[in-house]
This record gives structure tokens, C-alpha cells and sequence, in this order.
């Protein structure tokens, strides 16, 4: 091979590499990129339903509800000025509490948010960015009505 | 007074390293003797100024010296002592501090043990690290000075996170600290050769027992805390795809990489530039990795305080390595191309594969990483990457790589010939695939996933591949070389990886659920009693303690406890799992929460295979080690080498 054939040869390979690496992470992305909503956009039917995403809030004070000895619970996440209900079965997060920010993953069905998955960060001090985010901004759209305990905005967690 | 000499220490410190950068560059392009001399001893000083520092940081910690605002923040007069020590490096500015501790030690290695290297050579690696020194040290003194009083002092510190209460989380950090910045170095030993324009089979053989150190590192570092994850977080999980784990993982894609083209380039003097330009790969995506940590632009458990200067600060550290790199590299390389053939079929084209794989992976999880980072800055909506994503871009380059491996470990140098060991590879391959499906459906009773019988075929193959060689070698009593060995550990660790990734992924349950003193539950076999519960104690934490008994069968399998602990000062709740652990399988439980009417929420898991993603890792370090200790790299004096071509 001459150095140009040679060349030639290097630059297709590396051009069939770089589809072949787009071409998988198109199809990755695919079915895998969840947004995130605040209780205001669920409330507006900004969110879709049947698919798969993410909300995030507060947990509001005194919502959350179980029945004794079942693994059923029920809470009430608010963004201040609307919130969202979310059903979930299983283990909370050590760190889920009331008034702390928290983040679901899972479907929309008839306004309830089912959660498949509930995080809440390892830390006390920490509120999801999104969440802070969201409730910084709503918390300005109601003209200072200011919440009880505004959350923080700093993230601290764990090295690692 | 003390944390002001620390402080005084790190100012010293900086200035020496920029004393460091200025003679080993600047010597080296004046060949003065004296001054390329100078940089080693400068070098030293670095090590004992910064040195110095730690152990007043350390001394603070022991001391209770609440008057620094860092030790006030992350200690307690109740954290017991192992853990006050490691509160050291468990937080932002203390980190940082053990990253350069790390990065000033590497120096001291490397201006130590490298008498083969030219004098001008090593002046300029030492001058190159002084620089990557001299910015960290600006951004420990400018923006995170651990040593920063705290008026009024309180009286008791506000604990240290209780997660990273742990005694692996004690030694994870610093192990993945010196992969990070290990990194550095085989970057130093790339940018010496371009600014000398010397890249030789001695110039790899120099930097390859430094690259595979801290590759080591970095596997074992990666390794702890995957382990870490798994028991502490609670959660059972062992990798999350968490924007911090990949920001260590991609560095790590890329030192494989990077230890195997310099195999290459030693042997044959090829792929010169691509083993540069993976050396910069390498350590740009360290320093990415630590501008995601350290300026909480992502999302993730590990996200540190978020600090726009700190975050600007990193990025313009990294802007200023990449690019001038690159730079560099944009000028020196094309001077440094070689010519010389390989057949379509040889080692070499193996390891361009693998090169090419692990590159697209790493590719692939740094847009994944950093895609929702993209959309929000151009207000596409705010979205998550999750482990679907992870899971597929990085399954579809892996899964052929095994295979390559598995099959290119045998292949020699300018063109292979498989007329001789195709057979028994191809016996292994099938032999590997059979067992799989044995195991799957004689162990497990289903073939699991799709690719559950190629994961299990896939490892058994790797595994034998590995070990054909030197068991062959050992029973006709010749000799072999330890980078050989150590290679076959390694892969023969990869195998292992796979394996129990296969069958954690096909075969893991995982089950919540509401069980009260009395109850049982049953999953894969294995009934979990829950016998009683009680309150305890630890020296800083209250704890509602759970007893679990395990049979199968009726036979006993294990007692194990799981807590709910609550610490005093830091008053976040942490579950404390219980784990029964043997060769095949984990058993797990964890107490989640009182459920009333005497139920609490319990999570159950089986989890088989697992340990073997641990140990495979492990294996994989030890190749490492292996091949370090090779004769080859322990001559003093570095002999011509002829370049066949």
C-alpha cells in the first residue's frame, strides 16, 4: 500500500468507527432519556402519561400516608404552588422524610404519579438540583409567599 | 498556630513547584545541568512541604481542632479515631489536599527511581508534573483552603458524614486518588517526548511500569468502591452509573487503552502518536472527572459543595492542559510518525481493536455523561442519562472485546498464524458456552437473560485462554516472563468480572418486603426468618436492630443482623445491611422502616455471583503488579533497542 492508499484506508476505518459509535448511542438514547417535571408542569398536563419520567419536590408536611403493616404508601410532593400525588410500594430511601426534596422515577395514570423508584440524596442538608431549581422559580412566580423553610440550594454529599 | 504552618507549608509548596516547573522545562531546554539537578531536589521538597501540611491537617483532625472550620465540619468528639483520620479526604478542601499529596509523591517516585532515564528527559517529566502541581496547589490555597479558622469555635464538631463512616471508604479514595493522578504521569512522560522529540522503545519501556501502577491503582480504587456501594449504601446495588463512578471509569477506559498500545509502541514501534494522544485522553479525563466532582455541575451522590469559582477554576485548569497539550501535539506528532507493517491478523491489529473499542466505550459514557449537562444549557429540558443507556452503549463494544481477547492473547507480533492454537481456542470457546449453559440451567434453572449463556461462555472462555499459556509453560518447566504472567492474571481476572456480572444481572432477586418478629419470607430457596428486634447502640449512633435467621431446606444457612442507625449530631438515619457471603452466592438483608401495627419494611436479596466482580477486579490489579516487577523495567541502564520493521 502507498502511504495514501494507507491514509485513505486510516480515515474510512476511523469514519465507519465514529457512525458505528453514533449509531449506538442514538439507539442508546433512544428509550432512555427521562425528563424531569415539577408538580406545576404536571398540573398544567405538561407531562406526559404512560411514559416514563421524573418529578421532583418537597415532600409536603403531614401527607404522607400507609396503612399500618403494609408496604403501600402514599405522599404528597409540592413545589409550592401545586403539587403532585405519588403512589409507591416498597423501601423508602433512608434520607426520605417530610419536608425533604425529593425525586421519583416513573409513570403518570390518571394525575397520580406510580413510582417505580423513590431517591432521596444521602445527605440532610441536600436538595436535588432540579428541585431546587424548580422551587426557587416558583417560589418568585407567587411574589415572595415565601415557604416555611426554603430550601437549600448548596449540594453537599459524599466523596467517593 | 499549628493549621497556619500548614498553611505557610502549602504556600511554600507553591512556590517550589513553581520553581519545579521553571527548572525541569527550561533546564531541559538549556541542557543546564545544574538546573535540571536542581528539579529533582526542588521535587523532594514538594513531596516534604506538602507532606508536612497533610500531617498538620491529620493533627488537627486527632486533636479535635475545631478552630479549623474543615475539621470543625467533618469530625466529632465521638467519631472514633481510624475514622478522624479519614475525615481527613472526606470532604472537598481535604481531598483536594490528598490529591496533591498523591500527585507530589508520583514526582518523588518518579525523580527517585528512574536513574535510566537522560537527565533532560526526567527534567522535563519532573518540570511537567511541577505544572499540573503548581495549579492544584493554586486551587487548594485560592479556592479550598482546608486550613480556613472558624470564629466562633464551637465545641463540638458537626460529625462526619455518617456513610463515610467505613472502613473501605477509609482507603477508597486514597487508592483511586493515586489512579487519578497517576494519570498525570504518563501524561508528564508524553509531553517530554514531544517536547524532546524523543519517542523510542526506551521512552515506553520508561513510561509503561508507571502507566500500568496507576492503572493498578485506579482498578483497585474503582474496585473498593464499587464494593463500598454495594454493602454501605444499603441498596445491594454494585455499580449505579452515577455520573462520579463513570467520571472515574472513563480514566480508567482510557489507561487500558493507553497500557495497551504502549505495548505496541515498545515492541514495535507503533502507534506512536495514538499512545500520546491516549496519554492526554488519559489524563484530561481525570481532570474532567474532577471538575464534574468539584463543581457539582451534575447530579450525583458524590456532588461536593457547589462552588462556582471552584468549578471555574478546574475548568480553566483543564482548558489549559487539553489545550495545550493538544497544541503540543498538533506541532511535535507528525515529526514523530513510523512506518511498519503488520498483517491484518497479527497482535497488533488486535490491540488496535481493543484500542478502538475502549475508546468508542469510553466515547460513549462520556456523552452519556454529559449529554443531560448539554440539553440544559440549551434549555432542551431537563433529563437523565439512566443505566439503560450505561448498559447498552457499553455492553455492545464489550462483548466483542471479550471475545478479542480471549483469541488476540495469543497472537504474535507483525502477523499471527492460528493454524496451531485455533483449534484448542475454538474448543475452549465451545467448552466455555456448554458449561454456561450448564451452569444456567443446572444452577439456576434458566437460561436468564438473553445474554446471560454468552456471559457465563464468554468468561469460562477468557479464563482459559488466560491460563493456557502459563500453565503450559509451568508443566513443560520453562521459564516465563512476569509481564506475561501478569497479563494472564489480569485477562484471567476480566473473565472472572464477566462471569459475575452474568450472573448477578440474570439471576439476582430482589424483594421488599412487610414482615414482623416472627415472620418469614422466602426467595430463591432461602427462608429469611425475622426473629426479633431490639435497640442498640454504637459510640456515635442509636440504632433499632433487626435479627434475621436464614435456612434452606430447614438446614441453617446464616444469623444475620441488620440496623437502622441513627447518629447523634448528623441526624440522617443510615441502614446498616446484613450480608451472608459464599463462594456462590450473597444472601442481604436490609431493615428499612416501621411500618406500624408491629410490621417493618425488610428488603431481601440473593444476589449470585457477586463476589467475583470484586475479585476479578482484584485479579486485575494483581496482573498489574505482576507485570511491573518484570526484569525488563528493573535494568539500570536502558540498551538500544532495534525496531524491527
Amino acid at each position: 500500500m502507498t502511504p495514501r492508499q494507507k491514509r485513505l484506508w486510516t480515515l474510512i476505518a476511523v469514519l465507519v468507527g465514529l457512525g458505528l459509535t453514533t449509531a449506538v448511542a442514538l439507539k442508546g438514547f433512544e428509550s432512555n432519556l427521562q425528563y424531569f417535571y415539577d408538580p406545576s408542569e404536571v398540573h398544567v398536563g405538561k407531562a406526559p402519561t404512560g411514559k416514563s419520567i421524573r418529578v421532583g419536590g418537597m415532600v409536603a408536611k403531614g401527607s404522607v400516608v400507609r396503612e399500618p403493616g403494609n408496604l403501600q404508601v402514599q405522599f404528597v410532593i409540592t413545589d409550592f404552588a401545586e403539587s403532585v400525588t405519588v403512589k409507591y410500594t416498597g423501601l423508602l430511601p433512608d434520607l426520605f422524610r417530610e419536608g425533604q426534596g425529593i425525586i421519583a422515577h416513573g409513570q403518570l395514570k390518571d394525575g397520580v404519579f406510580m413510582a417505580d423508584e423513590v431517591l432521596a440524596k444521602h445527605d440532610e442538608k441536600y436538595t436535588p438540583p432540579e428541585v431546587a431549581k424548580s422551587l426557587k422559580k416558583r417560589h418568585e412566580g407567587m411574589g415572595g409567599t415565601a415557604p416555611a423553610s426554603e430550601p437549600a440550594t448548596t449540594t453537599e454529599g459524599t466523596p467517593r | 498556630m499549628i493549621p497556619e504552618i500548614g498553611t505557610l507549608a502549602l504556600l511554600i509548596a507553591l512556590v517550589l513547584t513553581a520553581l519545579q516547573a521553571f527548572f525541569g522545562l527550561a533546564g531541559a531546554h538549556r541542557e543546564d545541568a545544574v538546573w535540571m539537578r536542581t528539579t529533582s531536589a526542588v521535587t523532594a521538597g514538594v513531596f516534604a512541604f506538602v507532606l508536612a501540611a497533610f500531617v498538620i491537617l491529620v493533627y488537627s483532625f486527632i486533636t479535635h481542632d475545631y478552630t479549623v472550620e474543615y475539621v470543625a465540619h467533618n469530625s466529632n468528639n465521638e467519631l472514633p479515631l481510624i475514622y478522624r483520620i479519614a475525615a481527613v479526604w472526606g470532604a472537598h478542601e481535604g481531598s483536594l489536599l490528598l490529591w496533591v499529596l498523591i500527585l507530589t509523591t508520583w514526582s518523588l517516585l518518579v525523580s527517585r527511581l528512574s536513574k535510566g532515564l537522560p537527565d533532560s528527559f526526567r527534567a522535563r517529566v519532573l518540570g511537567t508534573l511541577g505544572l499540573v502541581g503548581f495549579g492544584f496547589l493554586a486551587f487548594t490555597m485560592f479556592t479550598s483552603s482546608p486550613f480556613t479558622r472558624l470564629f466562633p469555635t464551637p465545641a463540638d464538631g458537626a460529625d462526619l458524614n455518617p456513610i463515610l463512616q467505613d472502613p473501605a471508604l477509609a482507603a477508597h479514595p486514597p487508592m483511586l486518588y493515586m489512579g487519578y493522578v497517576g494519570t498525570s504521569v504518563a501524561f508528564a512522560f508524553a509531553v517530554a517526548a514531544m517536547l524532546s522529540g524523543r519517542m523510542d522503545a526506551a521512552w515506553s519501556r520508561w513510561t509503561r511500569p508507571w502507566t500500568v501502577a496507576a492503572w493498578m491503582c485506579l482498578t483497585l480504587g474503582i474496585t473498593l468502591g464499587s464494593w463500598w456501594a454495594y454493602y454501605e449504601l444499603g441498596w445491594g446495588g454494585w455499580w449505579f452509573w452515577d455520573p462520579v463512578e463513570n467520571a472515574s471509569f472513563m480514566p480508567w477506559l482510557a489507561s487500558t487503552a493507553l497500557i495497551h498500545s504502549l505495548a505496541v509502541t515498545e515492541k514495535r514501534g507503533l502507534f506512536r502518536n495514538w499512545t500520546l494522544l491516549l496519554a492526554i485522553f488519559a489524563f484530561s479525563l481525570s481532570l474532567l472527572g474532577t471538575f464534574l466532582v468539584r463543581s457539582g455541575v451534575l447530579v450525583s451522590v458524590h456532588s461536593f459543595a457547589a462552588d462556582p469559582s471552584r468549578g471555574l477554576f478546574v475548568l480553566g485548569l483543564l482548558l489549559f492542559f487539553i489545550v495545550g497539550s493538544l497544541t503540543l501535539y498538533a506541532i511535535r506528532a507528525p515529526s514523530l510518525q513510523t512506518d511498519g507493517g503488520f498483517a491484518p491478523v497479527s497482535r497488533e491489529s488486535f490491540l488496535l481493536l481493543n484500542n478502538a473499542l475502549l475508546v468508542a466505550a469510553a466515547g460513549l459514557i462520556l456523552l452519556g455523561t454529559l449529554w443531560p449537562l448539554i440539553m440544559d444549557s440549551f434549555n432542551l429540558g431537563k433529563i437523565s442519562v439512566g443505566p439503560p443507556y450505561f448498559n447498552t452503549v457499553f455492553l455492545i463494544p464489550m462483548l466483542p472485546l471479550v471475545a478479542l481477547v480471549g483469541v488476540g492473547m495469543h497472537a504474535t507480533w507483525k502477523r499471527a498464524s492460528y493454524a496451531t492454537k485455533g483449534r484448542t481456542l475454538g474448543m475452549f470457546a465451545i467448552g466455555g458456552l456448554v458449561l454456561g449453559a450448564l451452569i444456567a440451567f443446572a444452577c439456576y434453572g434458566s437460561y436468564g437473560v438473553p445474554l446471560t449463556i454468552i456471559g457465563f461462555g464468554g468468561g469460562f472462555f477468557l479464563m482459559a485462554s488466560a491460563l493456557w499459556d502459563p500453565l503450559l509453560r509451568l508443566w513443560r518447566r520453562q521459564p516465563q516472563a512476569r509481564a506475561a504472567v501478569g497479563m494472564a492474571v489480569a485477562h484471567f481476572g476480566i473473565g472472572m468480572f464477566v462471569i459475575g456480572v452474568s450472573g448477578v444481572a440474570s439471576y439476582k432477586i430482589e424483594k421488599d418486603v412487610s414482615m414482623g418478629p416472627g415472620d418469614t419470607a422466602t426467595i430463591a430457596g432461602y427462608t429469611f426468618h425475622f426473629n426479633s428486634t431490639n435497640d442498640a447502640r454504637g459510640p456515635n449512633y442509636q440504632a433499632r436492630e433487626a435479627h434475621v435467621s436464614i435456612t434452606k431446606a430447614d438446614a441453617p444457612v446464616a444469623d444475620l443482623t441488620t440496623q437502622k442507625r441513627q447518629f447523634k449530631i448528623q441526624s440522617n438515619p443510615m441502614t446498616h445491611a446484613g450480608i451472608a457471603v459464599a463462594w456462590n452466592r450473597d444472601l442481604f438483608v436490609a431493615l428499612g422502616d416501621d411500618l406500624g401495627a408491629g410490621k417493618w419494611s425488610m428488603r431481601l436479596q440473593y444476589k449470585p455471583l457477586v463476589r467475583y466482580i470484586w475479585l476479578g477486579g482484584v485479579f486485575m490489579a494483581i496482573g498489574g503488579l505482576i507485570a511491573i516487577l518484570d526484569r525488563r523495567y528493573r535494568r539500570g541502564v536502558v540498551e538500544p533497542v532495534t525496531v524491527e520493521g
